[in-house]
């Protein structure tokens, strides 16, 4: 049977606020533990919790980044549960009218774009921590974490398969960094994935029952998990078994997903309104206000992108896949007028090479005035793309600009036409046979005497010339 | 001087006639001799009082006193204050020194009152007898066969018995105005708002409201005074101008329009506390006032909307209490619910225990609407009626309970009884209005009863005109037990 892939996706977005969302104490990661806990973490008697401000504005941004609706009541409720690192026993969250609601983000799977709508997003609290592996038979809580400000974000069950799942996944991790509302930093849990996996016969119309993955926080582990997930899935299916509702585990070390609570002990979480905070209102105004100070937004950028630099979809949603990588293009191709080229070498040899350092496009070793010379040297035809290749690995190594490089080691471009005529000529007499094979209609052999004038040029004869030059010169004889 | 009002002592103090320290520890005396007896005290401490005592005696020595500066006063044990036992009546913070203090305490300290100790009260102000402290029943000072009333009995009794002039207290169905009622003195609750609950160990944070208790409505008026403002530190305190609420207790009543809601005067008050109540009434007419009857109709439906609403908020507000951070853990468990089971189990009283239930209940899934939401459909009902009351009077009098003090032990086996002699107090905290007991006669059995006087929202000031004008013609509020 042909299966087919339902994935939604839960991401906690931790919003970078300085001060935690109901009290002044600190969100700053890494300190000693239980330092960053005010009386309103430690939940003493008595003491009541104060919404910070900046969480409501840092979500709108997101609301109309999403393009959605931006409740205006928002209502906390308080999901009740008992766990150490929860020190309330109930998590203060929303329930009903969260402040997002019906948002959409595109994603691009291959050369394909896709929308998946975003039901809602909604701010709550963080948990503490519980350290199991530093205290013999104890375990330790730590609430620094607690309180720090979170954007949960409820995708539709509308991607199809784990690539998408991963698009969607950096798609809002991009907006919430772009938005610079998260740090994004998913090793320290900036950026947390639920994925919630079902499959179902090719043309059924209800979804199968769905195994939610818990804490995914890589996109790596995200795709693998998945996948792991849907193969597991289909195997039960086949077998004559039955998936049942389930949260689970997905263990990066065995690449396997395992229950961790079945539906049958899920949480009556008894939501209600919580009575200590009063209904946070968000005028028009402040929507307005929050909606003039907007940045410019990776969609809206890629279709400037593909309007003023000529430049395809494809490269354009590579470009914006972070705001600084988007700065860097466009300070390129605005120094030179030249802006496939400059999409080219960005999505091209800077993205290989800074991946293979382990670098990100603040890291990168060329600046944006280095690559616009190497740029520039290729448009006015100094360069081969061979030879531009050798001064991107000297500009990779040195501080030296691509005039400087090319000078030092020689690297112009012969484009003139009597030293190119004059190599031709003597590539034609020593390849009689080549000659005679092109003649006979072999278009190949062509190529072999252009490799012949490329080598005795040093690999700096002007391609484009070279062709041309002996066509003509093959016709002539 | 052991009978003397804030006011009086205030003077006494301000003129020399008297110390913080020797007011202190003529108040100290008594609470050693009495306490015994009555239980209106948790925690005493000379040491920390008579140190407090100092400091006030040497602030006014720099000239830096104010109004109430060296006055004793009594703090129900709900209110966190730093560096003494906060155990809210129970067994599961029986362990438990506050590192901080209440919006409500810093606001007594920075005026300069003496911290006296921590009033007993029904465990985590659950109660209308404060036979539910861990630490034993308060006695009634007027008949120590009679409850106090609840949940601030401690606070009642400590000023009936004048073991303190004043005494903080908290009001969430009825806790300040109806152990006042009980034990003959003078309580006020304010609007929902006025007062801070940062700090004030939490019961029903919608319905949870600090108070005061004193022999007279102009004391109310002064602590209210000092007690009341912003606190951003309270997300449902309310921002508004600092008001002076002793502005209007000289205001002649001529003219006033008093509301007698039909439903407080029907079945199910005894005659003796009818009779008292309209004697009342009476003395408020010679006054000038003018009675129109208004109509409550949804008065009945307070007690189960109550007992839902205040449950449900309790069983997460009592969440933090699991033997993790601070307070009562079980000695001995094998896993962690274990611990969270037995140090509750443990840690609790049975009355907190039904409570916590009940709210568990009431907020599971598949009973929310049927329970909660209905309870609160009600809670606007009844907010609605006392709106549709006000159009037509100034104030709103009637019972503060149907009946004067019961006998310690006659109800504490019979909950839902108990529940039902809270019929005339927990409108008043569903709406979130201001509303006083102030003594006003004895029972057949000799025991005080209260008059109570509802007030519109923020109309504290007229409502404490009304009790100061009525205790100018009266002397109830004056009088004290035997002891």
């Amino acid at each position: 049977m042909k299966w087919e892939v339902v994935i939604g996706l839960e991401v906690h977005v931790q919003l970078n606020t300085v001060s935690k969302i109901f009290s002044g104490a600190s969100t700053a990661f890494g300190a000693e533990p239980n330092t960053q806990a005010s009386l309103v973490e430690l939940a003493l008697p008595g003491v009541l919790p104060v919404m910070n401000k900046a969480v409501v504005d840092k979500s709108i941004r997101l609301g109309l980044a999403l393009d959605a609706t931006i409740n205006q009541k928002n209502i906390f409720a308080r999901k009740n549960y008992f766990y150490p690192d929860l020190p309330k026993g109930y998590q203060i969250s929303q329930m009903e009218l969260p402040i997002i609601e019906h948002g959409k983000l595109s994603i691009l799977v291959g050369e394909e774009e896709k929308v998946i709508r975003v039901t809602r997003a909604h701010m709550e609290e963080d948990a503490g921590k519980s350290l199991h592996e530093d205290f013999h038979g104890l375990s330790g809580i730590d609430l620094n974490r607690a309180g720090t400000p979170l954007l949960e974000v409820v995708s539709e069950p509308d991607m199809r398969s784990p690539e998408e799942a991963v698009a969607y996944a950096k798609a809002l991790h991009t907006l919430v960094t772009w938005l610079g509302i998260c740090d994004g930093n998913m090793q320290e849990g900036s950026f947390r994935v639920d994925a919630n996996v079902s499959v179902r016969p090719f043309g059924q119309a209800e979804f199968g029952t769905r195994r939610e993955i818990k804490n995914l926080n890589s996109f790596r582990f995200l795709e693998q998990a998945i996948k792991y997930e849907i193969q597991w899935q289909i195997d039960t299916i086949e077998d004559g078994g039955k998936i049942q509702q389930a949260t689970v585990l997905f263990d990066p070390d065995s690449g396997e997903t395992r229950m961790m609570r079945s539906k049958e002990d899920a949480h009556d979480y008894r939501y209600f309104p919580d009575p200590d905070l009063l209904p946070v209102r968000i005028s028009q105004a402040q929507i307005d206000a929050t909606r003039a100070d907007m940045p410019e937004l990776p969609g809206q950028m890629k279709a400037r992108f593909v309007e003023a630099f000529g430049v395809s979809a494809y490269d354009a949603a590579l470009l914006t896949s972070s705001l600084a990588q988007a700065q860097y293009f466009e300070a390129v191709a605005a120094a030179t007028g030249q802006g496939k080229l400059a999409a080219n070498w960005v999505n091209g040899e800077i993205a290989a090479r800074l991946n293979r350092d382990g670098l990100d496009i603040a890291g990168c070793p060329i600046g944006t005035g280095r690559l616009a010379g190497l740029i520039v040297r290729i448009a006015d035809g100094t360069l081969s793309n061979k030879l531009a290749k050798q001064v991107f690995d000297a500009l990779w190594e040195s501080e030296l600009g691509a005039d400087a490089i090319i000078e030092r080691d020689g690297l112009k471009q012969v484009s003139d036409v009597g030293a190119i005529e004059k190599m031709v000529e003597e590539a034609i007499a020593a390849n009689p046979k080549a000659v005679e094979e092109f003649r006979a209609g072999k278009e190949k052999a062509l190529n072999a005497l252009a490799g012949q004038v490329m080598k005795a040029s040093k690999g700096k004869a002007n391609p484009a010339q070279v062709q041309d030059i002996l066509k003509q010169k093959l016709a002539q004889a | 001087m052991i009978n003397a009002t804030l006011k009086q002592l205030s003077q006494q103090l301000a003129t020399g006639q008297v110390s913080a320290v020797e007011l202190a520890n003529a108040y100290l005396g008594r609470i050693e001799a009495l306490n015994p007896a009555l239980n209106a005290f948790i925690t005493v401490d000379r040491e920390k009082t008579l140190a407090e005592a100092l400091a006030a005696d040497a602030r006014r020595a720099a000239g830096q006193a104010g109004l109430l500066t060296g006055v004793p006063i009594a703090h129900k044990d709900i209110f966190c204050q730093q560096g003494w036992k906060t155990s809210c009546g129970s067994k599961m913070l029986d362990n438990f020194i506050s590192p901080y203090s209440a919006h409500v305490i810093e606001q007594c300290q920075a005026a300069g009152l003496v911290t006296l100790g921590r009033a007993n009260m029904d465990e985590f102000a659950m109660g209308s007898s404060n036979e539910n402290s861990f630490y034993g029943a308060v006695k009634n000072p007027w008949d120590v066969n009679a409850i106090p009333g609840g949940s601030s009995g401690g606070s009642a009794a400590a000023v009936a018995a004048r073991l303190a002039p004043v005494a903080t207290a908290t009001d969430t169905g009825g806790s300040i105005r109806q152990p006042a009622s009980h034990c003959g003195v003078t309580g006020i609750k304010p609007t929902y708002g006025v007062v801070s609950r940062f700090g004030m160990v939490a019961y029903a944070s919608s319905l949870d409201q600090g108070g005061v208790m004193a022999q007279t409505a102009e004391d109310c008026a002064l602590m209210l005074n000092v007690m009341a403002g912003f606190d951003e530190r309270d997300s449902t305190s309310l921002e508004r101008a600092r008001e002076d609420y002793a502005r209007d207790l000289a205001q002649p009543l001529a003219g006033l329009r008093v509301g007698l809601p039909r439903e407080y005067f029907a079945d199910g008050l005894a005659a003796d506390v009818g009779r008292i109540i309209d004697n009342a009434v009476s003395e408020l007419k010679k006054l000038g006032a003018e009675v129109v009857e208004v109509s409550l109709p949804n008065t009945q439906l307070s007690i189960p909307a109550y007992y839902v609403i205040a449950p449900a908020e309790a069983s997460a507000n009592l969440s933090r209490f699991d033997g993790v951070r601070y307070g009562h853990r079980a000695d001995e468990y094998k896993d962690l619910v274990d611990m969270y089971e037995k140090s509750r189990a443990e840690g609790f009283g049975s009355e907190v225990k039904r409570r916590i239930m009940v709210g568990t209940y009431v907020l599971s899934h598949g009973y929310y609407d049927a329970y909660y939401i209905k309870a609160q459909k009600i809670r606007r009902l009844i907010a609605n009626d006392f709106a549709a009351a006000f159009a037509g009077c100034d104030v709103i009098l009637g019972p503060v309970a149907p009946t004067a003090a019961f006998n310690l032990g006659e109800k504490s086996g019979d909950p839902v009884q108990m529940y039902l002699s809270d019929i005339y107090t927990l409108s008043v905290n569903l709406a979130g209005l201001p509303a006083m007991s102030v003594p006003a006669g004895f029972a057949d059995n000799g025991r005080p009863v209260g008059l109570q006087i509802i007030g519109n929202y923020f109309g504290e000031a007229k409502m404490l005109n009304v009790a100061h004008q009525f205790q100018q013609v009266t002397d109830w509020h004056s009088k004290a037990p035997a002891l």
